[in-house]
């Protein structure tokens, strides 16, 4: 178990693509980081510079109370699971949990201790002498995790580990990985582009965007104050509402209604979560309902307020039709953006 | 459901003409084989066969054509056994190694050591073969195994198979090996050439096929009989059928069939894998 | 050094590097040197000696030499055995892959179509793969031997006086014969490899469209193969060039004097018998300009997108 600290940490490739931005944070001994963003938003590189599977940059990066900018992944004492798992299809699940003990030259009996220890607290005793082809897509899944914790690493780095698998074993694999780390204690960081993964599985979300740090907070901070136009929009699902309205005489107008107090004057994005536009007969906002969709437990109504598209998100037992409707709002939810800059305000 | 069958049938029947096409002439070769060489010298291949054979194989194997004394059979069989095992081993791992080097590791001249070895594709040994013969010579070669074989494996195609094979794994396993605390030579030993596996083996079967029927190359580098391989000694074999009395024809056309049955069966016994070798050269 | 080039132009073109390459120095200078020093001795020093002998006169008792520009070249093409060699070799390299390919191509839809037998019947069709190209001569020796060849013995039947060895038609004939025997199981590989590549939705589709098999073969399932059907080209254009040495070398009975020769050939002919070392690398030149520029129509077709991936 460890602290992870980067400071001003930043990659540009050969060709000047600079990857990630300097970026500083602390990971805090046994916390469980998820790193989360679109494609090609740096996350998987950050995560590499953190294994050293890519070389520094600038900055610096402790794990513990090291430097270890120049030292091999292999002396990082770190474990990483792979999103195709990576396994090495040609050796047994026994072999494949021991390899990188035996190469640190750990004696055959405890590394055999190690591995069946790691077998049963996996579920996976009955399989360790099979190949990784014969193992199913869960079973493989952990493996790779099983190669990880018998390191006894002081860090775990996980790089969308669930992402190969289908919706039912993500969501079991998910709580599974959870609450190993849990039970284990050890310092994680783990990759995702998906946001219910970062939502559900980390005690502090990173939102990563363009290379750039776009906010660090808890589940919660992120998904009630996102930082950002980019946050808002990334996480959750469906995604926030953004809507261009006015700041005039200190009062936020939507097609030519006042539904907040700000200061200021001039152009705002407003940020309205979907649960918080709520039917309401003598609601003070006019909204109309294009298209509704039927999810179940609740429904999307997809409807144009101000001649902008926004979503509502309403219970089952809400009762709701193609046509005009009332709404109200809940003011202490909204959200402010800077529409030049996409900060929030 | 009739005109169904009766293509069905015509298929078979075109198949069946072109297996008997594939095969009679051997079997032809085989029949000639295992007649006396007098009947042979009358009437040519006939459709029934004889019991000379075993003569035939003896002779072939153990006595001597040319003048040296050298060339048995068996003799040449050695010779065919040490080119094509020398060519299709040196050029795996030859070829492995280079691959593994230029795929796995970030070298500055990269791009370089690329094209130097790729352009061997470009040009066959055939082309150049005359200078080859001198440079052999040049280098006392001549009348050797590394005179036959290294120049033959002068060439990059198992570099480019296995580069191409290389590039297919998934580069998440060298990480996770790296991690692992594998260095270059660990990771080659304990991963790569294990994973590589079936495609050694597909190499293998084409590299010992081209290998063994190589003929130009033995022809103009091999004068001593002692160093003729089966395929070489051929036209040796056949040039003495001509103008004598009684050409041994048993015994020539034993050779033949021992020549190639080696890389025939070696062909058909593992021929999923030769087939799968071949044609992922296509990609 | 950070020289990870996830985005440099290696990489854009294909890239032959791993992302996570290992940085040790020394292992793969040490890893590349036996291939590189045995391709330059054997492979690039020979192809520079060629090119230069080309333009060297050679004293046929190996008295040095002298230089003679291109003279080698313009006696090349002034030498009427020369440009006959040259023509022998278009029509019967064009010949032997049109006739090896269209064969092969009916022997593998057919073989890819049948149910019973699918097996035996590839394993009958392939194994001719492994048979060495002079043997295959010697069994052309067999088939039309003057005296009781089976084939000259029906060709006989026809009114047909078959004389291999003696008339130029006959032993070019004879040369194809067994050449397109000798290549038909590569090309039938490939295309059978070619045809069960195709997914099967694909071919179900193309059945619900179209009641003809002639309409959906050529509609569908050749338009598909044709990438497999033009590396095939190449390959057989490569194979009627060069590998058929063994063959001619054969049949001609190592009488080349009257008899048909192409191109490689008559390089060791006159090279290795007549010891003309200048004219012969010439020659050589010659046919590797002739590969490049096959090589290069290779890539140029390629970049045209046979592929329909």
């Amino acid at each position: 178990m460890a602290q992870v600290t980067l400071n001003a940490l930043r990659k540009i490739y050969p060709n000047g693509y600079e990857a990630v931005k300097p970026a500083s944070f602390t990971i805090e001994k046994g916390e469980f980081v998820v790193l989360v963003g679109p494609s090609g938003c740096g996350k998987s590189t950050m995560l590499r510079l953190i294994a050293g599977l890519e070389d520094i940059t600038d900055g610096v990066l402790h794990i513990g109370e090291r430097v270890v900018n120049s030292i091999d992944p292999a002396d990082r004492d770190i474990a990483m699971v792979f999103q195709n798992y990576a396994l090495y299809p040609h050796m047994t699940v026994r072999k494949n949990i021991g390899y990188g003990l035996k190469n640190r030259k750990i004696a055959k009996d405890i590394i055999h201790q190690k591995v069946e220890e790691a077998a049963h607290l996996l579920n996976l005793t009955d399989y360790l002498d099979r190949k990784p082809s014969q193992l199913s897509g869960g079973q493989r899944q952990r493996v790779a995790m099983g190669r990880a914790i018998v390191r006894d690493p002081l860090l775990f780095l996980f790089d969308e580990p669930l992402s190969n698998l289908d919706a039912k074993l993500r969501n079991q694999m998910r709580i599974e990985i959870k609450a190993l780390q849990r039970r284990l204690g050890v310092t994680s960081v783990y990759v995702t582009h998906d946001q219910v993964e970062a939502m559900t599985m980390a005690d502090r979300i990173i939102v990563m965007n363009g290379g750039q740090i776009e906010q660090i907070g808890t589940p919660s901070e992120v998904y009630h104050f996102p930082a950002s136009t980019f946050v808002a929009s990334f996480m959750g699902a469906p995604a926030m509402n953004l809507l261009d309205a006015s700041v005039e005489q200190g009062a936020v107008v939507l097609g030519g209604q006042t539904i907040a107090a700000l200061a200021g004057h001039g152009p705002v994005t407003v940020g309205i979560r979907p649960e918080d536009i709520v039917p309401d007969a003598h609601g003070d906002h006019a909204i109309e309902v294009t298209l509704i969709e039927e999810l179940g437990a609740h429904r999307i109504l997809h409807a144009i307020w101000a001649g902008q598209p926004v979503m509502v998100s309403v219970a089952k037992d809400v009762v709701a039709a193609v046509g005009p409707l009332r709404v109200a709002i809940k003011a202490a939810a909204l959200s402010f953006f800077d529409p030049r800059t996409g900060r929030r305000l | 459901m009739k005109p169904v069958k009766f293509t069905a049938i015509v298929d078979h029947l075109i198949l069946i003409t072109g297996s008997l096409v594939m095969i009679l002439p051997v079997v032809m070769l085989l029949q000639m084989a295992s007649t006396t060489d007098l009947e042979t010298m009358r009437n040519g291949p006939g459709l029934v066969f004889g019991d000379q054979i075993p003569v035939n194989f003896h002779k072939a194997m153990f006595e001597a054509s040319g003048f040296s004394g050298k060339n048995t059979g068996l003799n040449m069989l050695y010779n065919s056994m040490i080119l094509g095992f020398g060519f299709a081993i040196g050029k795996i791992v030859i070829g492995m190694m280079a691959a593994y080097a230029i795929v796995y590791f970030r070298l500055r001249f990269a791009t370089f050591a690329f094209w130097i070895i790729f352009t061997t594709l470009l040009l066959p040994l055939e082309v150049r073969i005359l200078p080859s013969y001198e440079i052999v010579q040049k280098l006392g070669m001549l009348n050797t195994y590394q005179g036959l074989i290294i120049p033959l494996i002068a060439s990059a195609t198992a570099t480019f198979f296995f580069r191409q094979f290389f590039r297919s794994v998934p580069e998440e396993l060298i990480e996770a090996a790296r991690i692992d605390g594998a260095g270059p030579i660990k990771f080659f030993v304990d991963i790569l050439v294990p994973l590589s596996r079936t495609m050694i083996a597909a190499m293998f079967i084409i590299m010992f096929v081209y290998g063994w029927n190589q003929y130009l190359w033995p022809t103009m580098i091999t004068t001593e009989e002692g160093m003729f391989t089966l395929v070489r000694g051929i036209k040796q074999i056949t040039q003495s059928l001509e103008g004598t009395n009684l050409p041994e024809y048993g015994k020539s056309n034993i050779l033949q069939i021992i020549a190639i049955l080696p890389p025939v069966l070696i062909v058909i016994f593992f021929q999923s894998w030769f087939v799968k070798g071949l044609t992922d050269s296509d990609k | 050094m950070a020289a990870t080039d996830l985005w440099s132009p290696v990489h854009i073109y294909g890239g032959f590097m791993k992302r996570a390459g290992f940085s040790t120095r020394w292992l793969p200078i040490l890893l590349l040197l036996p291939q590189l020093s045995i391709i330059l001795i054997f492979f690039y020093w020979p192809a520079a000696h060629a090119v230069k002998s080309s333009f060297y006169l050679q004293d046929p008792f190996g008295f040095g030499e002298t230089f003679v520009g291109m003279k080698n070249y313009t006696a090349l093409l002034k030498s009427s055995a020369y440009l006959r060699s040259a023509q022998f070799t278009v029509i019967f390299t064009l010949i032997v892959t049109m006739l090896s390919l269209s064969l092969a191509l009916l022997l593998a839809v057919k073989a890819d179509k049948v149910i019973k037998g699918a097996k035996t019947y590839r394993t009958l069709l392939m194994w001719v793969y492994a048979v060495a190209p002079p043997v295959a001569g010697v069994i052309g020796l067999v088939l039309f031997d003057q005296s009781w060849g089976p084939l000259k013995d029906f060709f006989g039947l026809f009114g047909w006086d078959f004389r291999l060895g003696v008339t130029y038609f006959d032993t070019a004939f004879a040369m194809v014969v067994v050449s397109v025997w000798k290549q038909l199981p590569v090309n039938f590989i490939f295309f059978l490899s070619g045809l069960q590549s195709i997914p099967k939705s694909v071919r179900e589709a193309a059945l619900i469209d179209n009641r003809s098999a002639t309409g959906r073969f050529w509609d569908v399932t050749f338009p598909l193969l044709a990438p497999t059907a033009f590396f095939l080209l190449i390959i057989n254009i490569t194979y009627a060039l060069f590998d058929t040495f063994g063959i001619i070398d054969t049949l001609a009975k190592g009488e080349p004097s009257n008899n048909p020769m192409t191109l490689v050939y008559r390089v060791y002919v006159d090279g290795f018998r007549g010891n003309d070392l200048g004219g012969s690398s010439a020659q050589s030149v010659v046919l590797m300009v002739l590969v490049l520029a096959l090589t290069v129509f290779q890539f140029r077709m390629v970049e045209r997108r046979i592929h329909y991936t």
